[in-house]
């Protein structure tokens, strides 16, 4: 069995969200790169359906050098290989791309993404990979379980969750309960070093988007304290003032 | 030209968040100034299919096909694809649900469209450009994305527009596209619904606890606070991984991003990555015994107090509101 599983590298969760030239690119300075971890799920959970030699895990990331030190990590925490499309990330559309134009060449069983990478957050890619591919997708998975051949998958929906059972070949993008991110150990870290990691180059495709501009949020004005004594008075605060309730 | 909106109904019906989604691509017909048509897959009564009319779709396809019963996103998207082609739709609007974020990139691709998903404002067109503000860096941010290709495809955030009424008569006609049974590969074995709870991403109000709350067995007052608010339940990280709560509740930056008209947070911090996913709420209440928890900065109304004394008056004075 082959597994591959696309990872994104994401600013972490702790970073405070600026942008430069007037408001049109995100501002890097400072800024502390990881996994997507969501990735991270997915990872662990190939790394799980591999065990005791049952398969390999592939990593695969659209990006340029700078994101090496992201794929090491994918390594230490266990993947077998990595490959790296040479490319800066432009939109979800180039990225898929490229993604299925490498799977297109090599052999594998079934490809393991996160739901939604958390920066822009656009959960596009793992559909749009099983759209040019051809394939199954199944977007926002809780669980997987695999026969060799027919994989079941729980899929979340409004208020619940749907089984699906899928023979063949497929894409998945995983969210939380899936599996439980692993955390690389000593030897990982070592042995991450020498684990192959191949680049390729891009393949040219249409351009459909770009981000023109960027915004944050307006301020929240102050909180207005209301004493725990008198909860009567929120709920009429809310109702007249607010008017959400 | 002319937009196309997909309809994604459940068990027959359709939601509030469908209605936003008819009423967003209404406005965006208007604004390109056609017509604007609603496809439906599964089997849907007429009253409800001509509901749509309402909302400003003069003309509904319904695609009733038993093979299509269930949703299946590979499917349904060669689906929608021949339905926008044989409409000559250059944009088509779905709603950003679950089953909407399996689907939207899929149709995208087949028909070479540029994809905005969870947008959150009407597209910009001033000078021949096509650009839709959407949220980023997990509530953080706003995107503005440009769409460069000659067809679009919108997803639209739920709660971000509201339902507005624009009615017309709508024509009902059935649609019987092409089936390829590669295309139904992947099978749907069984669909398991929580029908009495209110769901998490489009409720309105939302009520949620943290570790605050000691234990899963006080959730009681959370969840009769919910009930008479008529809110869905949601709560931090810790409180999911703790197996005190499922994990489809944790909201924030690795859970799932909400922005209810009310968002009531209880023995809640509000660390960075809970924040995250909540921030774009419009109304944030915050009840946390300590006066210093960050969650108070971004918080319209407050109360420092402990949670087990809060609650249940709270609960009190709401039901005498109601009475
Ligand atoms: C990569 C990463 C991703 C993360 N993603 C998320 C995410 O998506 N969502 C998320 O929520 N967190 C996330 N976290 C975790 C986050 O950093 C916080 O640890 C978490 O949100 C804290 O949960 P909490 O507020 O319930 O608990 P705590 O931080 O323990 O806070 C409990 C609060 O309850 C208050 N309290 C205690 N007793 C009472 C009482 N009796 N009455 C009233 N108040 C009381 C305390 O004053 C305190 O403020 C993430 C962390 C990382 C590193
Ligand atoms: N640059 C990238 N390289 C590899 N995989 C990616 C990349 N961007 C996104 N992905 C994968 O697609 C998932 C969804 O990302 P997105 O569509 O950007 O929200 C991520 O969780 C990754 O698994």
């Amino acid at each position: 069995m082959k597994i591959l599983v696309c990872i994104s590298n994401v600013p972490d969760t702790t970073t405070k969200i600026t942008f430069t030239n007037d408001n049109t690119q995100f501002n890097t300075s400072g800024v502390q790169y990881i996994v997507n971890p969501y990735d991270e799920i997915a990872l662990s959970k190939a790394i799980e359906l591999c065990e005791g030699g049952k398969g390999t895990v592939t990593v695969v990331n659209v990006g340029e050098s700078s994101t090496d030190p992201t794929i090491r990590k994918a390594l230490a925490i266990g993947a077998d290989d990595a490959v790296r499309i040479n490319a800066a990330p432009r939109d979800a559309y180039f990225t898929a791309y490229q993604i299925a134009e490498y799977a297109k060449s090599t052999d594998f069983d079934m490809i393991l993404c996160g739901r939604e990478s958390i920066d822009y957050n656009g959960a596009q890619v793992p559909a749009m990979i099983g759209e040019f591919l051809d394939i199954p997708s199944i977007s926002i998975i809780k669980n997987l379980s695999y026969d060799g051949t027919t994989a079941t998958i729980d899929r979340e929906i409004e208020g619940g969750k749907e089984i699906i059972s899928v023979t063949g070949k497929f894409v998945a993008s995983c969210s939380e309960g899936t599996a439980e991110a692993k955390i690389p150990n000593m030897r990982g870290i070592m042995s991450a070093r020498t684990k192959p990691l191949q680049v390729v180059e891009s393949v040219a495709v249409e351009v459909v988007s770009s981000i023109s501009s960027f915004e944050t949020p307006a301020p929240r004005g102050t909180v207005k304290l209301i004493p725990a004594a008198e909860p009567e008075s929120l709920i009429s605060l809310l109702h007249e003032e607010a008017k959400v309730i | 030209m002319s937009v196309l909106v997909y309809v994604e109904q459940i068990e027959g019906k359709f939601k509030k968040s469908v209605f936003e989604a008819v009423s967003y691509a209404k406005a965006i017909a208007d604004k390109l100034g056609t017509t604007l048509t609603a496809i439906s897959i599964g089997n849907v009564p007429e009253s409800e299919l001509s509901a749509l009319g309402k909302y400003g779709a003069s003309s509904v396809l319904n695609v009733a096909a038993e093979e299509l019963k269930n949703f299946v996103n590979q499917a349904y998207a060669s689906v929608i694809a021949e339905a926008a082609a044989k409409e000559s739709a250059d944009v088509v609007v779905l709603s950003n649900s679950f089953s909407g974020k399996g689907l939207s990139p899929r149709i995208a691709v087949k028909l070479k469209a540029g994809l905005v998903d969870g947008a959150v404002d009407l597209p910009d067109l001033e000078g021949g450009k096509f650009a839709v503000k959407k949220s980023a860096f997990s509530g953080k941010a706003f995107a503005v994305t440009e769409i460069t290709a000659a067809k679009k495809v919108i997803a639209l955030s739920p709660n971000a527009f509201g339902v507005k009424e624009s009615p017309v008569e709508a024509v009902i006609s059935s649609f019987s596209p092409a089936i390829k049974p590669t295309d139904l590969t992947a099978i749907v074995k069984e669909i398991v619904r929580a029908t009495n709870k209110v769901s998490l991403p489009d409720a309105e109000i939302v009520v949620s606890a943290g570790r605050g709350l000691k234990g899963p067995e006080n959730w009681g007052m959370i969840e009769e606070l919910a009930d008479l608010l008529g809110a869905a339940t949601a709560c931090s990280k810790p409180v999911s991984y703790a197996d005190w709560r499922p994990h489809a509740e944790h909201v924030g930056q690795t859970g799932i991003t909400i922005s209810p008209n009310l968002y009531i947070a209880i023995g809640i911090s509000g660390a960075i990555q809970h924040l995250a996913g909540v921030s774009s709420s419009k109304v944030i209440v915050v009840i946390n015994k300590d006066p210093e928890a960050p969650f108070f900065k971004v918080a319209d109304y407050g109360i420092v107090g402990d949670a087990f004394d809060v609650v249940p008056k709270l609960i009190e004075a709401l039901k005498a509101h109601k009475a």
